[in-house]
């Protein structure tokens, strides 16, 4: 016996919601990416169980997954190093002190 | 209660449990810590639907590569990365309303819809078969996306090299 797909579906929404909760209410450039990537790990869930549960035969929402991860890795390592550069001019990481794009 | 569904109340428990700690957890590498326990989860949820490969990616690439990218940022700003200030009141419930809507409808929607079918296939997707269709030049192959991530992943790579270096 297997576990129904609304299971699998519930959780990854979850996990999703609670990263945009996250990305309300932290103030951190590290936090926001540890919010984002909950996010993208909730959506790769998705394109798995879509896949695993209405399409058994194709394997679109597999090789999606694994571009996604592929996409979250480079994402990681470029938004990293924004974050050592912002803290390298502004001895903070803390979002409230990143306003000179805004004035 | 079969032991499938066993391990996946687990697993949800493990995940949705670390996941409400890492983002209310003001200390920033204890909020990484219990990413990786999340990432983890996924993994094993990737095993429960027999996607082996897509469980191995994701550990070696999640928790081997992304996870210890922000431990070293954490550990690299040292003080700099502590998440001191209170966060005010009316931010703190617009997130709540904003979580919950969405949660709520989600899983409403997905409650009422009705899918084909209700099972895995327990063979799983066989190397070969998914080798074939990455490196495949045919109508449903991927040669062109795998092409395209290795010069986003070299793109990502310099940029993150020149963004990075001291002036």
């Amino acid at each position: 016996m297997t576990i129904p797909a609304q299971y699998m579906l519930i959780l990854s929404a979850v996990l999703f919601f609670v990263g945009v909760f996250g990305f309300f209410t932290r103030r951190n450039l590290v936090s926001l990416l540890i919010c984002t990537e909950l996010m993208l790990n909730a959506v790769d869930i998705n394109f798995a169980v879509f896949n695993a549960y209405c399409h058994p035969e194709h394997l679109e929402g597999y090789i999606f997954s694994l571009f996604g991860i592929g996409i979250a890795a480079a994402e990681t390592a470029v938004a990293i190093a924004i974050i050592i550069n912002v803290y390298r001019n502004f001895h903070s990481i803390h979002i409230k002190r990143l306003t000179n794009l805004k004035h | 209660m079969s032991i499938n569904l066993v391990i996946f109340s687990l697993l949800a428990l493990l995940m949705i449990v670390s996941a409400l700690f890492a983002v209310a957890s003001s200390k920033i590498m204890r909020a990484t810590t219990l990413l990786l326990f999340v990432l983890f989860g996924t993994a094993g949820l990737y095993f429960m639907l027999h996607y082996t490969f897509l469980g191995a990616v994701q550990i070696t690439v999640y928790a081997g590569g992304i996870v210890v990218l922000l431990i070293f940022v954490v550990l690299l700003l040292g003080k700099g990365s502590v998440d001191v200030t209170q966060t005010s009141m009316r931010r703190y419930l617009a997130g709540v309303v904003t979580a919950m809507t969405g949660m709520a409808v989600t899983i409403y929607l997905i409650n009422t819809t009705q899918f084909a079918q209700n099972t895995v296939d327990p063979d799983g997707v066989a190397m070969r078969e998914l080798g074939m269709a990455l490196m495949g030049t045919e109508k449903y192959n991927y040669i062109l996306p795998f092409e395209v991530m290795s010069v986003l992943l070299l793109a990502c790579t310099v940029g993150a090299i020149l963004i990075a270096r001291k002036k």
